[in-house]
């Protein structure tokens, strides 16, 4: 009996090397990707942690060439901006995913919208900066906190209506078609038992858009602008950790950087903290 | 027979219930409805306003505006090919390095991660897409850019820009800063995006396919080449668009470290600007006339083409999903 | 001297004011009669001319092969084809006299008069006491109190009120698998509807619960007009007055249980009960 193969061993020998040769360049990205992760965060951590003292939080942004300081106002500010838009653009966000997803298989608008939604997702947030400044700004001749709030809520409602028309989607039909058996009217269909289905999923959406636009410069840039002093007002200019970075990293004073190292690490913190709370928060619904 | 057909009818309260709920459901439609129509509403805002404030200088300049070189704000003359052509090739380097790594690491996540590394590893790529792009430029501007002026450059400059005519990319002072620096945060940037998207993509080929290569004796590598990647294709390229419509846009990383010259220069080593960080830097300042009106005008272009790009990986990445019969 | 039969004037325990000995007295009332009835799935036709009554008081079982059209049918008597769009029906059905294919019917009050079972079940992701005064909130305001009864009797109505006493505010979703179908079943009879439409509602249980159901079924159809789908043969031997055959969109037979299982009239019917295809 013959039992050698007709196999060609300089072919599978070369075949065996592509394949070793892929496979280790693959993992080699992969430790490169890892080692920017860790590389930036370490960096971060560092340069971050010196400047991570109480005056930080209580001492308002120095003037220039004024030494010692704080990101306080800055803090505050971004509480604020942050806070103002999701108060706004989780109801237009939901209310807007719940459209999309209870009547979006029949309508045209629907289809027009969710691709519409998906590419505003993506969109330069400095693009949006500069509507909201013509739009708003412009009109009443000055800077406030309120414009920030806008353009923040521009970039916020598009992941809020995706991931929550996505969430609405996952609740089976056979649940809505329970409630509709009992007499049911639509809305309370989508309000007490779709949406309330899905909470977690679509809280976990709305995590996401707080991350995403707490770390968002750009759209502050020419709305909000900046404060150097400590103030609740929106109307005014309101100081806001994005920007305050932007302007003190670039400039030649030590104190100034270091802050704006340290509003850097703060804003990380939060970012990653709400992902990773989001991520939490999704996998209890999964499991529980 | 009283009793039996008055069973079946509603009370007069149930009647008045369901005649309330008929509004209330016509309130939930109109309500949602246009909370959705908004997001277009906003669109549409957003392309008037900007062109109603970009008007006066594409009136002025004409469609020359953006191939023109200028940009004195002294005299008032501007031109947006400084700032198209930084945006341009700082994002098509970042593509150039992070599509392959990005590749790299979706097949990785994919095929060759131990199962128990499978999520946190994934996880970590996607904190990494969520870290802000402001702090991508403070560690370009802090750590990076020295390190690539005092190492990097020199030895591209001694090795690539030895080569004729392709050596003239590499030529210059190593100030650090410039269009290349900037290219390649830009890169660090999209890679974890660009890679959780191919890696989302992977995960839908069926284990079937796979498993039939293998089957007959493939190697992972050749699983990838042949059955993987032509399944994907379409979404391939839709995420790779998707990290290119990200690139274009991007503010903050690349504004930190493009050295934001007006100067347009073939070597990569130099300064230049994008219209991203040329908003960032001049519009706060800008006064109204030609100068705000030209920087309208790059926020303009910049928004088109963003949303052409973007508009095209959506229907790349539509087209994979109907493949997948996921929608119809 | 039509006496209105005012839901806010039932006793506490949910029982009927006056007996059941009228009845029994009573020529055969039809709760409802379907006549040519034919269905639509877009172009394609579900239902096929189809022409019965469903008995007011007795349970009615519809069996038939897959795709016969026995869920179909039960669907159009409570319209919920009517959630998707491109599906139709035409022709009439007769609720208790009443069209309700006409365009102007109000469906919540129609599917609050006509319940609904369905084969998965479904239970709200809200506590079991919920679960049940979800429904009848949606027509009735009753006080705290007399909700409490209203849950008690549907849950004891359901053959669950023991199991779930002492955890009314747990999650619906606690239960078991055939314990959940029981929640559907209270769900569903707590709103009080004329008629009950069951849409395999043991398919997804194990055998024991699948009995307790069916036990269920008996016990309700006292007060209840039922109509129940199933491919199970012998369920619809044991459970139902009325047994009507259909076979790809039609109604082929339909008749007295006992008489269509011992003697059926068609050979086609014949051929599927002793299982000679389907």
């Amino acid at each position: 009996m013959n039992n050698t193969s007709n196999l060609n061993p300089a072919i599978y020998a070369k075949r065996k090397r592509v394949n070793k040769i892929g496979l280790t360049l693959s993992m080699g990205a992969m430790l490169l990707g890892m080692v920017f992760l860790f590389w930036i965060l370490g960096v971060l951590f560092f340069k971050g942690f010196s400047a991570l003292d109480l005056s930080l939080f209580t001492a308002s942004t120095p003037a220039p060439g004024s030494e010692g300081g704080g990101l306080a106002n800055a803090i505050v500010g971004s509480l604020l901006l942050v806070g103002t838009c999701t108060l706004i653009s989780t109801p237009i966000g939901v209310l807007a995913g719940l459209y999309l997803s209870e009547y979006g298989d029949r309508s045209r608008v629907a289809s027009v919208t969710r691709f519409v939604t998906d590419i505003m997702l993506s969109a330069p947030s400095i693009v949006i900066g500069l509507f909201v400044y013509a739009f708003v700004v412009a009109q009443v001749r000055h800077f406030s906190g309120w414009a920030g709030t806008v353009a923040l809520a521009l970039i916020a409602i598009p992941v809020v209506v995706r991931t929550t028309e996505n969430m609405l989607r996952l609740v089976p039909g056979s649940l809505r078609e329970a409630a509709y058996a009992l007499g049911t009217p639509k809305w309370k269909v989508a309000f007490m038992i779709t949406l309330r289905a899905a909470q977690s999923g679509v809280i976990t959406g709305i995590l996401l858009a707080l991350a995403r636009v707490s770390g968002e410069t750009a759209p502050l840039l020419f709305t909000a602008l900046n404060n150097q002093f400590f103030s609740t007002n929106m109307n005014a200019p309101m100081a806001n950790l994005p920007v305050v970075i932007f302007q003190f990293a670039m400039s030649p004073y030590d104190n100034w950087v270091e802050l704006a190292w340290g509003g850097a690490l703060l804003i990380t913190f939060a970012v990653l903290g709400l992902n990773i709370l989001a991520r939490v928060v999704f996998r209890e619904k999964v499991q529980g | 027979m009283d009793i039996t057909q008055s069973h079946s009818a509603p009370t007069p309260q149930a009647v008045r219930i369901a005649k309330l709920q008929r509004i209330q459901d016509f309130l939930f439609h109109a309500i949602t409805q246009f909370f959705a129509v908004s997001v277009l509403i906003a669109l549409m805002g957003i392309i008037i306003s900007l062109t109603m404030n970009a008007w006066p200088a594409l009136h002025t300049f004409g469609q020359g505006f953006f191939f023109t070189q200028e940009w004195d704000i002294v005299n008032g003359e501007f031109g947006g090919l400084i700032a198209i052509y930084g945006t341009l090739v700082t994002s098509i380097i970042a593509l150039l390095i992070a599509v392959p790594l990005s590749f790299g690491i979706a097949v990785f996540l994919t095929e060759l991660c131990p199962g128990p590394l499978r999520r946190p590893l994934g996880t970590a790529i996607e904190l990494l897409a969520a870290v802000p792009s402001i702090i991508y430029g403070m560690f370009g501007l802090f750590i990076f850019a020295p390190l690539f002026a005092e190492y990097i450059q020199p030895a591209l400059a001694a090795t690539l820009g030895q080569i004729p005519f392709f050596g003239i990319l590499f030529s210059g002072a190593f100030n650090g800063i410039g269009i290349l620096c900037a290219g390649l945060i830009l890169a660090m940037m999209i890679l974890p995006f660009i890679a959780s998207v191919m890696r989302d993509v992977f995960e839908i080929v069926p284990p079937v396919l796979k498993e039939s290569a293998y089957g007959i004796g493939c190697t992972t590598w050749e699983v990838v080449k042949n059955v993987v990647l032509p399944y994907t294709k379409a979404g391939v390229i839709g995420g790779v668009m998707l990290g290119l419509g990200r690139a274009l846009g991007e503010t903050m990383a690349v504004t930190f470290v493009i050295g934001n010259a007006h100067r347009l220069s073939p070597s990569l080593f130099s300064p230049g600007t994008s219209i991203a960080s040329t908003l960032a830097n001049e519009f706060g300042e800008a006064e109204a006339g030609n100068h705000l009106s030209s920087l309208y005008a790059l926020g303009l272009a910049l928004f088109i083409i963003t949303f052409i790009v973007l508009a095209l990986a959506k229907w790349m990445l539509n087209n994979m999903e109907k493949k997948q019969g996921l929608k119809t | 001297m039509k006496t209105m039969f005012d839901l806010n004037k039932i006793d506490s325990q949910g029982g009927r004011v006056e007996t059941s000995i009228q009845q029994t007295e009573q020529a055969a009332i039809n709760a409802l009669e379907v006549r040519n009835l034919n269905f639509f799935y877009g172009s394609f036709q579900g239902l096929k001319d189809i022409n019965l009554d469903i008995e007011q008081g007795k349970v009615t079982a519809f069996i038939g092969p897959s795709g016969c059209g026995k869920s179909t049918l039960l669907r159009t008597l409570n319209r919920m084809y009517d959630l998707y769009p491109g599906q139709r029906a035409e022709g009439e059905i007769n609720f208790y006299g009443q069209n309700i294919l006409t365009p102007s019917q109000d469906l919540n009050l129609l599917r609050s008069r006509i319940g609904m079972v369905f084969q998965k079940p479904t239970p709200f992701p809200m506590s079991i006491y919920e679960n049940i005064a979800f429904g009848v909130r949606l027509y009735e305001k009753l006080s705290r109190s007399e909700m409490d009864e209203r849950v008690e009797w549907a849950l004891n109505k359901a053959a669950l009120w023991n199991e779930a006493k002492d955890k009314l505010s747990q999650s619906g979703l606690s239960l078991s698998g055939g314990q959940q179908q029981r929640l559907c079943i209270a769900r569903g009879v707590a709103v009080k509807p004329s008629v009950i439409l069951l849409d395999e509602p043991t398919s997804a249980l194990d055998p024991i619960s699948t009995g307790k159901i069916e036990e269920l079924i008996n016990e309700l159809k006292h007060e209840y007009t039922i109509a129940i789908v199933t491919h199970n043969m012998q369920q619809a031997a044991r459970v139902s007055d009325y047994t009507a055959y259909m076979y790809l969109g039609s109604l082929i037979e339909y008749g007295k249980t006992d008489e269509i299982f011992i003697k059926p009239q068609r050979k086609e019917t014949e051929d599927y009960i002793t299982g000679r295809f389907g």
